[in-house]
């Protein structure tokens, strides 16, 4: 080897064995602020198809909403939450209202990590060629993460636009509500990235919403009282990343402030950095990076 | 895989990698992009070592790679736009290249047509186009015209040489030996992860074949050339139904086919094509 300043003539220069020993995909994340301009690609897609998708988005958990919180509110009536302060009484509507926000989050944050992420990442290779620029796939996982949680603010925004423009909540802690939201979408988002990161095709992805997001959307809260569950399974409960959503945002608009906030919002960041870290070693996995 | 493999690009110069499939040259690739590190050995690119200046080295590259990777979901120009910004460059910056760029690709016309409404020859160049926005000083092409229609070649051919008129260096692997011979200024030929032979494509010929080849087929081409004229020839090979004649002397191998009239024959001179066979054989390499 010599040392390429003292050979002037050659510009580019291989002298290499291979093969196949990488560094370990467990490696820390390298992550840098050359995500944007990937974060902005996706923007830049989505703006032209932003009001189609808006619409999809929000029509149907509103449509939800309104049939089972008025429907469904009118067999319940009221339904009591525990306080911090001890219990109260709030609609059906409410309850119903302050928990599929959360569930919105999630579904917007998985669908866009899972299949839009997947057809850029397999199908259109966009990360291949994106990867030819001096970017590395780090910073498009990061990309993609926080592209998908951005696609789900979105959606949540127009969600509770709607639910203030119904007067289910005038509650002002509603903006504490957002920021929250955002974590939710993150934390979903990284989650969802774990399974694009193993996907072979779209397909795959009905189990992780059939056997994962599902369940567990009846173990958070969102329609009954976690309270009515037998003991075990409120432990398993207690443990979901949902269920901890549901239990910072629901007193929000109820006005109240959520007991044990920092615990729940833990257990979010904790699945949010895990889960981030487990996608991003699963990603370099498969570009064998 | 690659073992042992050491070669150099000089500015303005193509070097043309060939090979069978899983020969090595995508590896050789992936390996130029940092996207594997080497066992051992060092990979320099302007002044810089892979993969340590992985980035570095990049923002200084133009990736064509086998598959387009072009943005379904934008215009031509927006493509562009949107790549350039990956190499940390300015909107304004970009969009005043755009221009001479879609110039470059004969693709002005096409500006505001997405990819779908492409052909695949206006694809690849708009692929070229897009790793040129860098405007980099070494381009790596990854079978650029596979899959092209012989206008859609020559003029990607067209484009490339004028890269290099401007002193651009290329890497470019290719199964075309006709592509190799036109555009390289030399050669590497890889089998099983090694380089079996380097030099320009004519002192490759020169060096490895006999200048002639005759080729003979027909009915009872075989029991010819390995009966009576197999003597006229310093090598017969045998392939399917065809006899290849390579020899010094065609004139005396010409002259007694004339006996020959039912059997077609082909005299031509020895091209890439017969020796890319004679150094890696002519069984088909499927497994990779």
């Amino acid at each position: 080897m010599t040392d390429p300043q003292n050979d002037a003539t050659p510009q580019s220069r291989v002298t290499a064995s291979s093969m196949e020993r990488q560094p370990s995909i467990w490696r820390a994340p390298q992550l840098s602020m050359r995500f944007w301009p990937v974060f902005l690609r996706n923007l830049l897609v989505w703006r032209k198809l932003a009001i189609p998708s808006l619409v999809g988005n929000i029509a149907e958990p509103l449509m939800w909403l309104v049939a089972f919180g008025y429907g469904m509110g009118a067999l319940v009536g009221e339904v009591t939450v525990a306080g911090a302060n001890g219990d109260v009484q709030v609609p059906y509507i409410l309850f119903l209202a302050s928990g599929s926000i959360c569930m919105s989050a999630m579904q917007a944050a998985s669908f866009e990590a899972l299949y839009s992420a997947f057809s850029r990442m397999h199908v259109q290779k966009t990360w291949d060629g994106i990867m030819n620029a001096p970017v590395r796939l780090d910073d498009i996982v990061l990309a993609e993460m926080l592209w998908a949680a951005f696609k789900s603010i979105f959606t949540v925004t127009a969600i509770l636009a709607v639910m203030l423009g119904l007067g289910i909540s005038h509650s002002p802690k509603l903006l504490a509500a957002w920021p929250i939201l955002l974590g939710v979408g993150i934390t979903f988002s990284c989650l969802a990235l774990i399974f694009n990161a193993l996907a072979k095709g779209y397909d795959f992805f009905t189990y992780y919403f059939t056997l994962f997001l599902t369940p567990m959307m009846f173990l958070s809260g969102i329609f009954f009282p976690l309270e009515q569950l037998p003991v075990s399974v409120r432990m398993l409960a207690d443990a979901l990343p949902l269920s901890n959503a549901v239990a910072l945002v629901r007193p929000l608009f109820m006005d109240q402030w959520p007991a044990d906030a920092w615990r729940h919002a833990l257990v979010l960041i904790a699945y949010a950095c895990v889960s981030f870290w487990i996608a991003l070693a699963l990603t370099r996995k498969r570009f064998r990076l | 895989m690659v073992d042992d493999l050491s070669f150099h690009i000089a500015p303005g110069e193509c070097l043309g990698v060939i090979g069978p499939n899983g020969a090595g040259k995508t590896t050789t690739i992936r390996m130029c992009l940092g996207l594997c590190t080497p066992d051992s050995g060092s990979i320099h690119a302007l002044g810089l070592q892979m993969p340590q200046d992985a980035l570095a080295i990049k923002a200084q590259l133009g990736v064509v790679s086998q598959m387009d990777t072009l943005d379904p979901d934008f215009s031509c120009a927006e493509n562009l736009l949107v790549y350039g910004r990956y190499f940390g460059m300015r909107d304004a910056q970009i969009k005043e290249r755009i221009p001479q760029l879609l110039e470059f690709a004969s693709l002005t016309h096409k500006a505001h047509a997405k990819p779908g409404e492409l052909s695949g020859g206006m694809k690849r160049r708009l692929s070229l186009a897009r790793a040129l926005v860098n405007n980099p000083k070494l381009l790596i092409l990854d079978e650029p015209t596979t899959g092209l229609d012989p206008q859609a070649r020559h003029l990607m051919w067209e484009r490339l040489q004028l890269l290099l008129q401007q002193g651009k260096s290329i890497l470019l692997t290719t199964h075309f030996m006709d592509e190799a011979e036109r555009l390289c200024n030399r050669l590497l030929v890889l089998d099983h992860g090694k380089k079996i032979a380097e030099g320009t494509p004519r002192d490759l010929i020169a060096q490895h074949l006999e200048p002639d080849v005759v080729e003979l087929y027909g009915a009872g081409a075989l029991e010819l050339a390995q009966g009576p004229l197999r003597a006229l020839a310093s090598r017969v090979e045998i392939s399917g139904e065809t006899a290849f004649f390579y020899t010094a002397n065609a004139a005396e191998l010409l002259q007694s086919l004339h006996a020959h009239h039912h059997l077609r024959t082909l005299h031509r001179p020895a091209n890439l094509e017969d020796l890319f066979l004679k150094l890696t054989g002519r069984q088909i390499r499927e497994d990779a």
